[in-house]
């Protein structure tokens, strides 16, 4: 990192008159964690901003928050114009909890997938962007704020533990966490999505102090922006280590673990600031700036955007080749979108790799080219330097789960992954709860999908999980 | 590779859905497979994986243990001609021991690999499901820990028994209890025991032809008869360390076996923790034999104890089964550490078993569950206890 971006948001700081880093930082160890795997690949997000043309339309996910019916109630036909920031569809258990427009703008279509569940509600942006204006709360009523964050939709941007669902309104989170950096593949440079959005960040936090009984507790890596460091009454954490350390979960787990009958919620930095911008201005800005990541993008950099924007401005001349998988998120967690989808929901990377479609004469004795690995088997796994270019084939077929030790190499937790996997296969409620599943979602044990050597859909069979759990609670 | 994939298109259509040879379809598929890794891409979850596989996995294993098996060619051949005093130097008729090695190993393990894939196969095809790679290892393993006199039909009779009541009968790979490989031992040992014990089945040939004298007794019913003095005018160490010994065909060369856990180790296949867990247990309690003056292998001290029998081959192949060892990173050690004491146990202490690697890791097997078990409830305990 360059010293400059250091020096920015520091002198803003300095502008608003906030106290000096020394007497604010409060922690004092840095939390180590060994365990992960930073994967390096090809086609990092340099930090420029790239000038593209606008997104014509955005989307709504709400398959993307777990805790919406694969059919909410949609509150707008299509064909509809709507202001950013109304309300566009609900829960039909919690009616409180709404999606709102990111853009102003006419409904132009509702996507559906299977058994007709609504993928997608696609707005098409005006030329500008007209808010709907909300009463401006007092940042020390946890009423007004909680009213001005539901009736705005921002409340979907909180995120609820266990299980990841949306946060209930019913509820007073124990404590709400924010990961200030994001060490996935490729991740955006969480500090640089900040610049611009110091002031509201600092009081999206605020905003969030009054939301919970306990503390907001921030994630931040050992060389992070002042911005993170002196964040009010935020309690700060250091972390330092591979992949995941970055994951709120694991943080979490160091911080102050879920244990059964709490509920914490987790929250983006970005969306802090979402949040700030509307407790200040009354406005639901869902300002989002996204990296484009990945080795088949000719130019990756960071683009300003909103909430669910429409991917096609970003590969428009600007892809290497053809066969490409289109990855809305990180290689690890994100979600396949085709060229005329949507970013999802909480996304902030976009990634494109290669289509590993092609099959390999004995790949897996001869490998053709270089892949990441973990398995000292290969002998790219003695170059720790080397960046891959990675394409979307699984290098194997799924097997009966036989190697031990793999999963726990990259969960730096503990726990006992492979074990949880296994009960969750067999619905042991018991040991499920007592392994854990609380205290983790999919993000926080998807190394262990990219390491299986039985190539087990890990993620998969935990969200199963999650929701089986969910459903017995 | 053209010819591979015309070949593997042209028979394609019989095995897709609505083919004549629809129900083979996994057949096939292991054979496509195995030739080309599929250009199928990951449908959900992460969009990239680790290049390795099951298969890579299993022939890493299988790659470790061609010294043994190389050696033990040779050293089959090495000990008939030693028995009829042809060749008894080190160094004469290296390529009359080898073909005579290659007769007894290669049927062995054509036939452990025949009887144990037609199974797997038939499994798979009347189970639905893939056919896993496990039996790559195994199928190497079950000749390895035979005797070079044991007849084929056996070799075939016990793969049989071990891949049906050992693995299929529990639910296939990764399901197992017991370790495959020892299971069809473990059969053959107490079905025909003539076969697998005494001193005339380690060494190929007819006895008749073996020169005045010779005894065939292996070091391990020299020690515990005679202990440390008989054991020192029969062989020496480095006799023991490299291995021209009578024995199971894979199991007597320290040198082979460690180049095979160097591999095990280095790759990251084999748990380390296990194989020295199992090994530092073993010169333990083998030293706590010596010094407390235990009548059998009286004498004896712990580094012989080693390089004698198969410890070693049973902790650097046998303990690390991943599926049968213990699962839990902790468990391992205590696994391991069982299985060193009670093997050593069995074979001083026991009279009825001339050697106890085998015994005493299908026990472990049974209680590596247990010792998980103790680990996970820790676990749970440490978490349940905070939401109090």
């Amino acid at each position: 990192m360059s010293r400059n971006k250091q020096d920015e948001p520091s002198e803003i700081m300095a502008r608003s008159g906030a106290i000096p880093l020394s007497q604010l930082v409060r922690d004092s160890a840095i939390i180590k964690l060994t365990r992960g795997l930073s994967l390096k690949l090809l086609g990092s997000a340099p930090s420029v901003r790239l000038a593209l043309p606008p997104s014509a339309t955005f989307a709504l996910k709400p398959v993307d928050v777990p805790g919406f019916e694969p059919i909410p109630r949609l509150l707008h036909q299509v064909g509809d114009t709507v202001l950013a920031g109304d309300p566009i569809v609900a829960s039909k258990a919690t009616p409180e909890v709404v999606l709102s427009a990111p853009v102003s703008g006419e409904i132009v279509e509702v996507r559906r997938g299977d058994k007709r569940a609504i993928t997608e509600i696609v707005i098409e942006a005006g030329r500008h962007v007209d808010f709907r204006s909300f009463p401006k709360p007092r940042l020390e009523s946890r009423d007004e704020i909680r009213q001005i964050l539901l009736t705005s939709g921002a409340w979907a941007l909180l995120r609820q533990r266990p299980f990841n669902t949306f946060a209930d309104p019913s509820v007073t989170p124990r404590d709400i966490f924010v990961s200030c950096f994001d060490s996935a593949p490729l991740a955006p440079d969480t500090g640089f999505l900040m610049h611009g959005r110091e002031e509201a960040f600092l009081t999206g936090l605020r905003a969030l102090g009054a939301l919970t009984a306990g503390n907001v507790h921030l994630g931040v890596k050992p060389n992070s922006i002042d911005l993170f460091r002196r964040a009010g009454d935020a309690k700060v954490h250091t972390f330092d280590g591979p992949h995941p350390a970055g994951a709120v979960g694991v943080q979490i787990h160091h911080i102050a673990p879920i244990a059964k009958g709490d509920v914490v919620w987790t929250i983006k930095a970005q969306d802090v600031a979402i949040i700030g911008t509307l407790v200040t201005d009354g406005i639901f800005d869902a300002r989002r700036t996204v990296a484009l990541t990945g080795s088949e993008f000719i130019r990756t950099g960071y683009v300003d955007t909103r909430l669910g924007a429409a991917v096609a401005p970003f590969l428009a001349g600007n892809l290497k080749s053809e066969l490409v998988r289109l990855i809305s998120g990180n290689v690890l967690t994100g979600k396949k979108v085709q060229p005329v989808g949507h970013l999802g929901q909480f996304d902030d990377q976009f990634t494109v790799i290669e289509e590993g479609d092609q099959p390999e004469f004995l790949g897996w004795l001869l490998p053709s080219y270089p892949r990441p690995t973990l398995s000292r088997t290969f002998l790219s796994y003695f170059l720790p330097n080397r960046k891959f270019a990675v394409n979307s084939n699984p290098h194997g077929e799924q097997r009966a789960l036989v190697m031990t030790g793999e999963y726990e190499r990259v969960v730096p937790m503990d726990l006992y992954p492979q074990h949880l996997i296994k009960a969750i296969l067999f619905r042991d409620y018991d040991q499920i709860e007592g392994l854990g599943i609380y205290e983790v979602v999919e993000e926080d044990l998807a190394l262990c999908e990219f390491a299986c050597t039985s190539k087990q859909p890990v993620q998969r069979i935990l969200r199963e999980g999650l929701d089986w759990m969910r459903g017995e609670a | 590779m053209k010819v591979f994939r015309g070949l593997l298109n042209q028979a394609k259509p019989h095995f897709t859905k609505g083919g004549k040879l629809e129900k083979f379809h996994y057949a096939y598929d292991a054979f496509e497979t195995f030739l080309f890794v599929p250009g199928e891409t990951c449908s959900d979850g992460t969009h990239i994986k680790d290049g390795i596989d099951l298969k890579r996995t299993m022939f890493t294993v299988v790659v470790a243990l061609l010294p043994c098996l190389l050696f033990g060619i040779w050293n089959v051949g090495h000990q008939h001609y030693s028995a009829t005093g042809e060749f008894p130097a080190l160094a004469a008729g290296l390529v009359e021991k080898v073909l005579l090695g290659l007769i007894v190993v290669l049927p062995m393990v054509v036939v452990s690999y025949s009887v144990g894939l037609g199974i797997e196969f038939a499994f798979a095809i009347f189970r639905d499901h893939p056919v896993n790679e496990g039996f790559l290892v195994t199928g190497m393993l079950i000749p390895l820990i035979m005797p070079p006199t044991v007849p084929l039909w056996m070799v075939g009779l016990a793969t049989a028994f071990a891949v049906v009541i050992g693995k299929e009968a529990f639910g296939g790979t990764g399901m197992n209890i017991l370790n495959v490989a020892l299971m069809a031992r473990v059969f053959l040992f107490f079905a025909y025991p003539p076969y697998m014990a005494g001193d005339i089945v380690w060494v190929a040939g007819d006895p008749s032809r073996f020169v005045d004298g010779y005894s065939g007794a292996t070091p391990l019913a020299v020690a515990y008869s005679g202990g440390l003095a008989a054991l020192d005018k029969s062989y020496s160490l480095e006799q023991l360390f490299w291995g021209a010994i009578p024995g199971s065909i894979g199991e007597t060369s320290v040198a082979a076996i460690g180049l095979g856990a160097l591999i095990l180790v280095v790759t990251g296949i084999g748990s380390w923790r296990i194989m020295l867990s199992v090994i530092v247990a073993a010169a333990a309690t083998g030293l706590l034999f010596q010094v407390t003056g235990i009548e059998p292998y009286s004498g004896v001290p712990p580094h012989y104890h080693l390089v004698m029998g198969s410890v070693l081959f049973a902790a650097v192949f046998m303990a690390t089964d991943p599926v049968t060892a213990a699962q839990t990173q902790p468990g391992k050690y205590v696994y391991g550490f069982l299985i060193g004491t009670s093997g050593m146990v069995i074979r001083v202490l026991n009279p009825a078993y001339p050697e106890g690697w085998m015994l005493a890791i299908l026990l472990m097997n049974v209680f590596a569950p247990l010792i998980d078990h103790g680990f996970i409830s820790a676990n749970m305990k440490r978490r349940n206890a905070r939401a109090l």
